[in-house]
């Protein structure tokens, strides 16, 4: 019986499938867009605002994609860093003996939460960077000057020598300027992941015995050294696998950067899509990288999920 | 009646717990609690002090700004725009007389909710049984961020409408008991029609002229895709869940495989999939509308993700239930619809509201498609040189707004999950 049920059910996913594979040849076809990567060398003719690659028009969509992928890369690996950094801080502060402290940890989780990420890109973008002023009125701290037109840093000019943001002209000038799109979006999903983040790491600590507490504090321990040698290596057990899916998620979430103009893998694909009408092979390509990065983040995560697992003997 | 106080209402029961003592937080002073809470040590003072600073320059800069700086004009001269995006005027009545009936039956099932408190009904949890209460959650989750989104006082007509959901909310709790069973019973299933009847109503057809997708928008849009895509996708998880927990390979395969694609893509990759690959993979001539499209996307992204949930709730049900039920002589279909499901569904509400609440959220990507979502709308306004630069104000707006919805919905999750927790006691 349950054979007869499992073949009526493969027979009719295969018709289903074969269906929409067969509509889908046959009006590839017509339209003369048959799966062929042989636009991948054609050139691009168009341009991209920043790159880490060295990239120009005249180049083939192939190295157009690449940058977009590594911009991509470099969004989600500096959010990630920086969304674990601010999700454990908020997690930890949610057990603070300060009850202001503890209670804005919550307001911050329960209000990025319950806003859409999309949204609050928006918000970073148009209200809040854009908004910045230039020249000698932007924000300035050692090192760091935050305007318009983007964030700059000190950073190592040659060799060894320090070298911080100056004023020429009128124009901000630094050896590592980040582009206010990226700035955005990099705050955007820091802020909403790091809420995500901030939940996982107060699971995780809330999941650690109280007796812990008692017996660190009465060891002599100070708070945040019973914090950072007692509890939290018990609760990383807990967080490290909820972080992993946190983690993919940022990573997908990503792809919102075409809302803030900043040029990503999607936004690249989009773009290339209305230069070639090159669907099929340009969702193909998107599937398969955001698939590749979700796997790779997970095997880290696996084994850093090994690393802070319990040894038994 | 002289004192009240000792005569237990309706004469029957004592009260079932002393008085107890107030907690010991509660009996210390408002200035030791404060000083406890905010100064426990040198440390905690410092904290607190700048903490307080901040966030009172941050609310009189808000205050002013919101009170000084900010013109609301653009909310205020586009609350049509923002509620039904350009929903013909003369067919606008429709959609009003559909929130009616919404606050109406919300009111309704409120309060008959309260007026059958679990402990009277011998561990029941209402007098409806436990199909009809899943499908009402069903429609309940779908319409909730409705019914409370709509009642943003924006104009008059929505304080009306608040007041309705709470008049009928009121009677219904206070004579509630004394309606027939039969009548009771069969509220839930208003739920579903007044789904149906909804569509009709928006949509055009038996007799009323037909408004296309393409001029839903604003809220209007949101609400829809969002309840089409949390109703539909329902069934798509829990089928998929049982697919993926099945013992015949194709099926588990498959599950794993539909289940896989979903999770591992972004979503607007997904729609981007939906807006310009489905169109050719389509029976030639039967092309539906982009907003059909878009909801069908969503509707099975959010199933893969109900599917972990479902699943997460199915191998939280002890493996003994479902052969005690089978010992007992029960089909599998049936074992599963009458025991195991039920239970795992009780288990997986919390995750499976989370999701929705994302998938609330996550209609805002509609805007980034083309399509005329409250977000959408919101770009469209800004875009016009009338309007220009006031961002912050609609954004704002909107963030509000969201927040409230996903808020409530999350609310309403917590209290819904303590009802239907079997070792929870009434209070």
């Amino acid at each position: 019986m349950p054979w007869i049920l499992q073949a009526v059910v493969g027979l009719a996913l295969l018709l289903v499938i074969a269906l929409l594979v067969g509509n889908l040849v046959r009006n590839l076809t017509a339209a003369g867009l048959l799966l062929s990567w042989r636009w991948l060398g054609q050139p691009a003719s168009f341009d991209v605002a920043e790159s880490l690659i060295p990239f120009d028009a005249s180049m083939p969509y192939w190295r157009a994609l690449l940058v977009g992928l590594v911009n991509s890369l470099r969004v989600i690996l500096v959010g990630l860093v920086g969304a674990t950094l601010l999700g454990t801080a908020m997690g930890m502060a949610s057990f603070s003996s300060n009850g202001l402290l503890r209670r804005l940890a919550r307001v911050y989780v329960e209000v990025i939460r319950n806003i859409p990420l999309l949204l609050q890109l928006l918000f970073w973008y148009f209200v809040v960077f854009l908004a910045l002023p230039n020249g000698t009125a932007a924000f300035q701290l050692p090192g760091i000057v935050l305007s318009k037109s983007g964030l700059y840093l000190a950073w190592f000019a040659q060799g060894f020598s320090w070298q911080g943001p100056e004023l020429v002209n009128g124009v901000w000038r630094a050896p590592l300027r980040l582009s206010v799109e990226f700035t955005a979006l990099l705050t955007g999903l820091i802020t909403y992941t790091g809420a995500f983040v901030a939940e996982v790491v107060r699971g995780g600590i809330a999941s650690v015995p109280k007796g812990q507490w008692e017996a660190a504090t009465s060891l002599g321990l100070h708070w945040s050294a019973s914090m950072r040698s007692v509890v939290l290596p018990q609760a990383l057990r807990v967080i490290v696998p909820g972080l992993n899916s946190q983690y993919i998620s940022l990573a997908k979430n990503s792809s919102l950067a075409v809302a803030v103009g900043y040029v990503d893998l999607y936004s690249v694909s989009e773009t290339t899509l209305n230069q070639t009408g090159r669907a099929l092979e340009v969702f193909l390509l998107l599937l398969g990288s955001y698939l590749i990065i979700d796997l790779l983040i997970s095997a880290v995560m696996n084994g850093v999920n090994q690393l802070v697992q319990i040894r038994e003997r | 009646m002289t004192s009240k106080q000792n005569t237990p209402e309706r004469g029957t029961n004592p009260p079932l717990r002393p008085a107890r003592p107030a907690p010991e937080s509660v009996q210390r002073s408002w200035a030791g609690a404060l000083r406890q809470e905010l100064f426990a040590s040198p440390t905690d003072g410092v904290v607190s002090l700048l903490l307080i600073a901040v966030i009172l320059s941050a609310a009189v800069g808000l205050w002013r700004w919101a009170f000084g700086q900010a013109s609301w004009a653009v909310i205020q001269v586009n609350t049509t725009l923002f509620t039904v995006g350009r929903y013909p005027i003369p067919q606008q009545w429709r959609l009003w007389l559909l929130v009616v009936l919404v606050a109406a039956l919300c009111g309704l099932s409120w309060g008959l909710l309260r007026a059958f408190p679990r402990a009277d009904r011998g561990g029941e949890l209402w007098p409806f049984n436990d199909r009809l209460t899943v499908a009402l959650l069903g429609f309940l989750t779908a319409w909730l961020p409705a019914a409370l989104a709509l009642a943003f006082p924006l104009q008059l007509r929505w304080w009306a409408i608040t007041a309705l959901l709470l008049v009928v909310r009121w009677l219904a709790g206070r004579w509630g008991r004394a309606w027939p069973p039969r009548l009771v019973k069969l509220v839930p299933l208003a739920w579903p029609l007044l789904y149906l009847s909804g569509m009709v109503l928006i949509a055009g057809g038996l007799g009323l002229p037909r408004v296309p997708p393409s001029e839903w928008g604003g809220l209007l849009l949101t609400l829809l895709m969002a309840s089409f895509a949390i109703l539909l996708s329902f069934p798509i998880g829990v089928v998929v869940a049982l697919g993926r927990r099945s013992t015949l390979p194709l099926l588990r395969w498959s599950s794993v495989l539909y289940i896989e694609f979903i999770r591992g893509a972004p979503l607007i990759t997904l729609l981007f999939l939906g807006q310009n690959i489905l169109g050719y993979m389509l029976p030639g001539g039967w092309a539906p509308d982009r907003v059909w499209r878009a909801a069908w996307v969503l509707t099975f992204f959010c199933g893969a993700y109900l599917a972990e949930a479902v699943r997460a709730g199915l191998s939280a049900v002890p493996a003994g239930q479902l052969e005690a039920a089978r010992s007992l002589g029960l089909s599998m279909p049936m074992a599963l619809q009458r025991v195991v499901l039920p239970q795992a569904l009780r288990i997986a509400l919390p995750a499976a509201v989370g999701q929705f609440i994302s998938l609330l959220q996550d209609t805002t990507l509609l805007s980034l498609i083309g399509l005329l979502d409250l977000l959408g709308t919101a770009r469209t306004v800004m875009a016009n040189p009338e309007f220009l630069g006031k961002n912050a104000e609609v954004y704002l707006t909107l963030a509000v707004l969201f927040w409230c919805c996903c808020a409530a919905l999350g609310l309403g999750s917590r209290a819904l999950e303590r009802r239907l927790d079997p070792t929870h006691s009434p209070a």
